[in-house]
């Protein structure tokens, strides 16, 4: 997704250009940056940007909120924007206020499991949560008896296992062992973990395109400069035809991505449809970020395996997306399934409803 | 950020959902009347003159043409839908789809008013065929070292020479053709080739056929020699070919035809796995799907660019690049999936046939009409890689 002109979109560009500028990031190894950036997110809104006033956010429309998470991608940003953005959508399924700081959202993974104790604790084990190690709070999506509930935690209230992801950010195994929650309230009719799993899936996906996008205009822009045997190395038939390629990757991880978006942010129900849209982008971007990267990658040489040089912020990140939320391989499995269920002849028409 | 590439969420609009009922509506009983089996995309012979004429009385010919030469006026979003439903039912649309896809926006935009008056509401009725006379010989992707010579004369030009790999020429009752009215200048050495527009079934002309390797006969050699072509019959402009060939690349390269051409074998596998496939075919299909989908929704966002009236070249070459690699690759993947179907399978000899035909098709998909090494090279252009 290009640069947006539209207003909540363009207001988040311009706090990423001017205080998460991937080259200084990249420089300033003590995460002075951080703060700084934060605070101008939060001045603006932007974390809570899919929770509504009257539960303590900005009540942007979820399509203006998926732009802000293209962009975010195309900057690479390494603060739990996202992950906040998610939890305050999560909590607003349950009329549940916001409260300031950062969040995250457990489980990440359509494989774990929170549930709900007859005693309204929580427990459970959340692999791999992203950004959990520097969340003051967590937005819980827990299994009962009764159907599914959605809870405020506070992060200290848990074990907190720090882990790293590809790119270097926190992902962290967060463990409930009988939580006292804050608040907790019966998720809405038809919402489930599935639910969470697809928006938190929608939201890697944009990320990955955003990254896409930049280690294309990166790897054009480089390939322009670069001079070997006596000639810009975006001269070579090779290195044009790999770039093209790289350009169809990028492209197709944006169709696929504001195609899902679209799909959700307009949506009536988590119907079949739905659910098409959600896991091909997860699945398509994912693929999208091995190829893509990896041209990335070749283009750059040797320059692009330094940690002085800004590639591996995306190309790094845009892998480790993968893994979050479910990843390319079990929603393929999942997906597979469905349309096996629906049977040979109902195939195209799903595919052509969309 | 230097990509300008935007591939935005377009969606049909809910009058093209109408539409798609009749056409499906309309195939059903085209099947029932015997006129094509769906399951059977590999027949001999794969042109349906009378099935044309039902389809240009429905109007889905010329869909987006003005009515005033037999067109419907509808929109680009309506014939996408016509033409996947047609696509993936395999409907046998050989006939009339190079002229509606092509040749007719060709002759809408360059042709004399007589000669738009005369053929247009022929195509849109489905009663003429077009071929396409593009490579030669000694010139196939480097389309302009062309030869075939267009000599002035009376009234007219002279054509000597030979085109090649001319598909329906054989049953085509039109060609539009490039020949070589100058030579190439130093300085521009796409100068010097015409376009223009060639009666066929007439003296002058020879069509042979040449066999291909799935076992059909559907490309040609045609054979100018002294052949006569009226002076209003030249489209556009004299030595300027070159100038009008891009723009319509984007409406011939992004449309469904170009990444459903395998598609049967996605559906026929879904059906030998049954409802509860084990986890190794669940992966496959759900990514093959994933994959179909997401090129589907590149597609559709360039037929919208189209209705707006923009000419998305970069983002046409991009969708004919990865949908025609991944249709060449789907019966491929589709086998790997299959090793393990029951034997039993209700449509196993149906799936083996297709899967041997698609198998055979799979090599020109990323050849016709624009190889990816030259669509490749328009993309690393629009990058400004060139």
């Amino acid at each position: 997704m290009p640069e947006s002109d539209n207003i909540v979109v363009e207001t988040a560009e311009r706090i990423f250009a001017d205080l998460a500028d991937p080259q200084e990031v990249n420089r300033d190894n003590k995460g002075d940056w951080k703060a700084p950036l934060w605070k101008a997110l939060s001045e603006a809104g932007l974390p809570l940007a899919w929770v509504g006033e009257d539960c303590g956010g900005s009540g942007a429309s979820l399509a203006d909120g998926f732009g802000v998470l293209a962009a975010a991608g195309r900057f690479a940003v390494a603060v739990p924007l996202a992950e906040t953005m998610l939890a305050g959508w999560l909590l607003s399924q349950a009329k549940i206020p916001s409260p300031d700081g950062e969040m995250t959202v457990a489980p990440a993974s359509p494989k774990d499991r929170i549930t709900q104790n007859a005693d309204g604790t929580l427990s459970g084990r959340a692999r791999a949560v992203p950004f959990a190690k520097s969340a003051r709070h967590i937005a819980v999506l827990a299994t009962g008896t009764n159907g599914c509930s959605i809870a405020l935690v506070e992060a200290v209230a848990c074990r907190i296992e720090a882990g790293l992801n590809l790119g270097g950010d926190h992902s962290d195994a967060v463990t409930f062992d009988r939580v006292q929650p804050l608040v907790i309230k019966s998720a809405p009719k038809g919402f489930d973990q599935t639910s969470l799993m697809l928006m938190g899936g929608v939201t890697r996906s944009l990320q990955i395109a955003g990254a896409l996008e930049s280690l294309l205009d990166i790897s054009v822009k480089y390939s322009n400069e670069r001079v070997a045997f006596e000639k810009k190395i975006s001269k070579f038939q090779a290195v044009q035809h790999n770039l093209a390629r790289l350009a169809g990757e990028s492209a197709a991880a944006q169709a696929a991505a504001t195609s899902a978006a679209d799909t959700l942010a307009n949506a009536k129900a988590w119907d079949d449809a739905m659910f098409l849209e959600a896991v091909s982008a997860k699945i398509r971007c994912s693929e999208a970020a091995e190829k893509g990267g990896a041209i990335a990658h070749q283009v750059h040489g040797a320059i692009g395996f330094t940690i002085e040089h800004i590639l591996h912020r995306y190309s790094l990140r845009a892998l480790s997306w993968r893994d979050d939320f479910g990843s390319e391989s079990y929603w393929a499995v999942e997906l597979g399934k469905r349309i096996a269920a629906r049977g040979a002849d109902e195939l195209w028409p799903l595919v052509a409803s969309r | 950020m230097t990509a300008a590439l935007r591939f935005d969420p377009i969606r049909l609009p809910p009058k093209c959902e109408e539409l798609r009922r009749e056409v499906r509506a309309f195939l059903a009983e085209e099947i029932a009347r015997g006129t094509f089996d769906p399951y059977q995309p590999n027949r001999e012979d794969t042109d349906a003159p009378e099935f044309s004429r039902r389809v240009g009385e429905r109007g889905w010919i010329g869909m987006t043409w003005p009515k005033k030469y037999g067109g419907h006026e509808r929109t680009f979003l309506e014939r996408y839908v016509v033409t996947e439903e047609m696509r993936v039912a395999n409907a046998p649309t050989r006939r009339f789809f190079v002229a509606d896809r092509q040749s007719g926006p060709v002759l809408l935009k360059y042709a004399p008013e007589h000669v738009k008056m005369d053929i247009l509401p022929r195509i849109c009725r489905g009663e003429v065929c077009f071929a396409i006379g593009m490579s030669e010989p000694n010139s196939g992707s480097d389309l302009f070292a062309a030869k075939t010579r267009a000599t002035k004369t009376d009234g007219g030009y002279l054509i000597n020479g030979t085109k090649i790999w001319t598909s329906s020429a054989h049953i085509a009752d039109y060609m539009i053709a490039i020949f070589r009215t100058s030579p190439p200048t130093k300085e521009n050495r796409r100068h010097g080739l015409t376009q223009f527009l060639v009666k066929m079934k007439q003296p002058g002309i020879q069509v042979n056929p040449i066999g291909q390797i799935t076992g059909q006969f559907e490309f040609n050699e045609v054979v100018f020699t002294d052949y006569f072509v009226p002076d209003d019959h030249v489209l556009g402009e004299i030595d300027g070919a070159w100038k009008q060939a891009t723009s319509e690349l984007a409406f011939e390269r992004s449309g469904p035809e170009r990444f459903l051409e395998t598609y049967y074998v996605l559906t026929e596998l879904v059906r030998a796995v049954g409802p509860t496939p084990d986890t190794r075919s669940a992966e496959g299909i759900g990514r093959l799907v994933a994959q179909l989908h997401t090129m589907r929704r590149m597609s559709v966002s360039v037929a919208g660019m189209l209705q707006a009236g923009k000419e998305p070249v970069v983002e046409a070459s991009i969708v004919k690049d990865m949908g025609t690699v991944w249709e060449q690759q789907l019966p491929h993947r589709v086998r790997d999936l299959a090793a393990f179907v029951e034997e039993n399978a209700s449509n196993r000899e149906t799936l083996e046939n297709q899967l041997s035909f698609a198998i055979k098709t799979a090599p020109k998909l990323t050849i016709q009409g624009g190889t990816t090494e030259v669509l490749r090279g328009i993309i690393a252009r629009g990058l400004g890689l060139r």
